[in-house]
């Protein structure tokens, strides 16, 4: 057996890391900006699966990972405003951030 | 070629998953989704570490695609439905490079892993079994791939097109926004490029707009269908989305993809560099 690796928060290829890892030493927040949070259903519970979806201040799309089995979900965008915007089985939802540097935190809730 | 041609719904995937001389394969970066369910039969490339060479920054050669797809189980005359992640950029990727080995017939599923499972279609997770083959590609075709040297000489000449986000192209990111941002390449676009983000070619669910939408929103952003055309973004993926769109489903002529694209372009001593939303000067 060996034992499953988490993929490194790197740059070199374009996939969304791991959305449960824990950020990287790497990761300077003195100089990231870093979106993060949960997406949960109507009754509070988080949604794993979910995929969400980073828009710019004119809508368009930027970015998009797919949540965590605890719902989780992180962007490295710039100080500025942003919508999240989240799909899944259990219906769609939106939340807006005014982002500043270092870590940024929000839900967004889905509904159907 | 035409969408008839080249794209299939999840629909059809689901009616046609045992049909012989079918061959579902899922293409990411990151194979985690893979393992932990995916179309039943399917089988896995992985991005990284079977389509680019260890060694040298170059695709696999020849040789090497040869006893992959060998190794697979996928034999010259099968019809290859390409799916995965991240709206199908890494699918599209494969697409792509399988048109630049020469395979008769690929197919892109429309949509990708998200509409699949956002149908709640249903995924397995046992690995297929599948006979080697011997398979044998062509040399590529390189009427379909550009090299950085093409990128510099179609500034101001041809339809180059940038497929990033607008925040990569301005230059107020280095990369897709869930990636951290330090980075190694100068930021900004390509002097002349236009940017068209791939997003504006697809739906939500990650399916391809219709053929007119399409056609309405290359032709409102400037491109000169009298014009050869390169499309470029970070590390090529995305761009090969675009360069199915604008290939495989419009049907226009000479589309290269550039799949060196901004962190080969952005690294580059002494090239031009526009920065801000606009395409620049030549």
């Amino acid at each position: 057996m060996t034992t499953p690796i988490a993929p490194p928060v790197t740059a070199d290829g374009c996939a969304a890391p791991d959305q449960a890892a824990p950020l990287p030493l790497s990761v300077d927040l003195e100089k990231e900006t870093v979106i993060t949070g949960i997406v949960l259903a109507e009754g509070g519970d988080p949604v794993a699966g979910a995929y969400v979806r980073l828009l710019d201040r004119s809508g368009e799309f930027t970015a998009e990972v797919v949540t965590s089995p605890a719902g989780q979900f992180r962007f490295f965008a710039a100080p500025g405003t942003w919508t999240l915007r989240a799909l899944s089985r259990f219906g769609n939802g939106d939340a807006q951030v005014t982002a500043e540097r270092g870590v940024n935190q929000l839900s967004v809730t889905v509904s159907s | 070629m035409s969408r008839d041609s080249s794209l299939v719904s999840a629909d059809w995937a689901e009616k046609n998953l045992n049909t012989p001389g079918v061959v579902f394969v899922e293409v990411d970066e990151d194979t985690t989704a893979y393992d932990g369910g995916h179309i039943a039969g399917a089988v896995k490339l992985d991005w990284r570490q079977d389509l680019q060479d260890p060694v040298r920054r170059d695709f696999v050669n020849k040789q090497q695609f040869e006893a992959l797809l060998s190794s697979r189980g996928i034999a010259n005359n099968d019809t290859v439905v390409l799916y995965g992640g991240n709206n199908n950029w890494f699918a599209a990727y494969a697409y792509w490079y399988f048109t630049l080995y020469g395979h008769g017939d690929v197919k892109l599923l429309d949509g990708g892993r998200k509409k699949w499972e956002l149908d709640a279609r249903p995924l397995v997770k046992d690995l297929p079994q599948r006979e080697a083959t011997q398979y044998s590609a062509k040399d590529q075709d390189l009427s379909i791939r550009a090299f950085r040297d093409d990128a510099v000489r179609a500034i101001g000449v041809q339809n180059l097109v940038d497929v990033r986000s607008p925040d990569e192209y301005a230059g107020r990111l280095l990369a897709p926004a869930h990636l951290p941002q330090e980075q190694a390449q100068r930021a900004g676009h390509i002097p002349t490029a236009l940017s068209v983000p791939w997003s504006k070619a697809a739906n939500e669910d990650g399916t391809f707009k219709s053929d007119d939408e399409l056609r309405t929103i290359y032709g409102d952003a400037g491109l000169d269908d009298s014009k050869d055309t390169i499309a470029y973004c970070r590390i090529g993926e995305r761009s090969s989305h675009t360069w199915f769109v604008l290939q495989e489903l419009l049907g226009k002529k000479n589309v290269k993809n550039y799949d060196g694209s901004w962190t080969e372009y952005g690294s580059l001593v002494g090239v031009p560099v526009a920065l801000g939303d606009e395409p620049g000067e030549a």
